[in-house]
């Protein structure tokens, strides 16, 4: 079967900083592929490329078949890439419901459609209460994003991305700032999600990253230096020694 | 002050705040969206009010001036921000200022070129060339009353499609977050274009309303560009709500200011309520950044 997301030879700096160096990974249809490494690996960064905010010095990106290294932004996100953000980023001003909304319609041909009521249109706050109950967030949707807790910030995120009915889901760092009960919450769903979406995620909670990925690739200095199952990555003495050994 | 007196000065503080609205909006969703200074705003109010003169003294209408004028505007702010401001849009603001300043003076020899030094004449139209007789024996012209109409009209237009149509949704969100925006498919970039297309329609609006209640020259957009500036700070940048109502604060409080206060301290007036305003809420009335 083809590669979902094929990255090649990917490259990227920061002045005299390597942030990404002759990275090569992909994500197979309906696979779970997790991405750890020590902070400044580039794991970020890799992201914001593949989802368009930063471009490649050198590389290719290719998602579905076509090449994508030169879209924008906004035509991944149409051709079926979402992105979580590391920071919180929903609207603060926006209601739940609303900021789903707005992740909802992206998925719209675009047409002439500007001047459609947008708020209470039943073909966005259909999808996007739908999207708000698969993150067991429905109950919450009228409420104004900043009064949302930080765990539930976190899941109306996810649920943005679902919204967009993704191919492919970006999830960078979903249970950062997380205490253990919210976490354990976000991987429950997150494995719900799992048979649905092919997704690519950067985390940092080990627990979380073994029980949920199919495979796992490990990032130092901007380079892919293993990937395999959980139980081959747990037993490679170079990541031992890179990044686990460093958690003791 | 004799009660007439009050009324009469509340209502121009009202069109003043209404003109400034019509300005400020546009100034307020370009900073807001794409961080970009545009002291060429100004510009635009004038190129309005000139295409305006020029439909006038061709067809005798005013009321056709009107939807040419505000169309011809849009359409050379598009150009110009196809043209030379998308490439400031990532600069320091310094830049921003230098480029936008240099249209300016760029704006301003075209119009000498075309139109001459002299001030071109713009009549109001004759149906609204009298007065009206408001409460408490008031006369009032009725052309200042019909840009009151029309100015509480396109704000409360503006008001409905930023608050309830899609395109509003993704200006407000453009505004609130960019890079979010885009990663969830709206094309900052359009939605740009058309903002600073409709924010430069406006400012020819307020130009050509202007117009025949001022003078119609060369130079007549910087006065009313710094008092927009002033209303996009205090109103909080990216926001229309905060524009709205700074711009009627500013309006009213720069008229009766200039009325009530010896001149020296009139004319600076506004200046202290946007130091004081500032000093209370930084980040102007109702902020959009978080």
């Amino acid at each position: 079967m083809p590669s979902l997301l094929a990255v090649s030879e990917l490259n990227k700096r920061f002045g005299g900083l390597v942030a990404t160096s002759n990275l090569s990974l992909d994500v197979q249809p309906g696979e779970t592929h997790a991405l750890i490494g020590p902070n400044g690996a580039g794991k970020t960064t890799l992201i914001a490329q593949l989802q368009g905010e930063l471009r490649p010095d050198s590389g290719a990106i290719s998602f579905n078949g076509a090449d994508i290294t030169h879209e924008p932004p906004h035509r991944r996100a149409r051709l079926g890439i979402a992105r979580s953000f590391q920071i919180t980023s929903v609207f603060p001003e926006f209601t739940a419901l609303a900021n789903v909304a707005l992740a909802a319609q992206a998925r719209e041909p675009h047409g002439f459609r500007f001047w459609k009521e947008a708020a209470n249109d039943p073909a966005l706050t259909a999808p996007a209460l739908d999207a708000l109950k698969t993150i067991g967030l429905d109950n919450r949707a009228s409420v104004i994003a900043q009064d949302l807790s930080h765990g539930e910030r976190r899941q109306l995120e996810l649920a943005m991305a679902l919204a967009m009915k993704p191919k492919l889901l970006l999830l960078d760092e979903p249970m950062a700032g997380m205490g253990r009960q919210d976490g354990q919450r976000m991987t429950r769903i997150l494995a719900n999600l799992k048979s649905s979406y092919a997704i690519l995620i950067v985390e940092h909670d080990m627990d979380a990253v073994f029980a949920l990925a199919d495979r796992v690739s490990v990032l130092v200095a901007g380079a892919v230096i293993a990937s395999g199952t959980a139980d081959t990555i747990r037993a490679d003495p170079l990541v031992k020694a890179a990044y686990l050994g460093h958690r003791g | 002050m004799t009660f007439s007196l009050f009324i009469e000065q509340l209502l121009n503080g009202v069109q003043l705040g209404v003109m400034l609205f019509l300005m400020a909006a546009g100034l307020t969703l370009v900073f807001g969206i794409m961080n970009l200074i545009n002291l060429a705003h100004g510009s635009l109010y004038m190129a309005g009010a000139f295409f305006a003169a020029t439909v006038f003294q061709i067809s005798g209408s005013f009321l056709l001036a009107v939807p040419i004028a505000v169309a011809l505007t849009a359409l050379v702010g598009g150009v110009v921000e196809r043209a030379v401001l998308r490439q400031f849009y990532a600069r320091s603001h310094l830049d921003q200022v230098l480029v936008t300043f240099g249209l300016i003076l760029v704006f301003n020899d075209a119009v000498r070129l075309i139109w001459g030094v002299v001030p071109v004449p713009l009549a109001p139209p004759e149906a609204l060339a009298g007065s009206v007789h408001l409460f408490g024996g008031v006369d009032y012209p009725a052309f200042r009353l019909a840009i009151l109409g029309v100015g509480a009209l396109v704000a409360l237009g503006l008001y409905f499609v930023v608050s309830h149509t899609r395109i509003g949704m993704w200006i407000r969100a453009g505004a609130s977050n960019r890079p979010m925006a885009s990663a969830l498919g709206v094309d900052v970039e359009l939605v740009f274009s058309l903002v600073f297309s409709a924010g430069a329609g406006l400012a020819g609006l307020a130009g050509l309303m202007a117009g025949p209640i001022t003078a119609v020259q060369v130079g007549m957009g910087e006065p009313i560009l710094i008092l927009a500036l002033v209303v996009t700070v205090i109103g909080g940048i990216g926001s229309i709500r905060g524009a709205f109502v700074a711009a009627l604060m500013i309006g009213v409080g720069d008229t009766f200011g200039r009325v009530l206060l010896p001149p020296a301290l009139g004319s600076m007036a506004i200046f202290m309520l946007m130091a004081a305003i500032l000093a209370w809420r930084p980040k102007g009335l109702f902020p959009v950044h978080g």
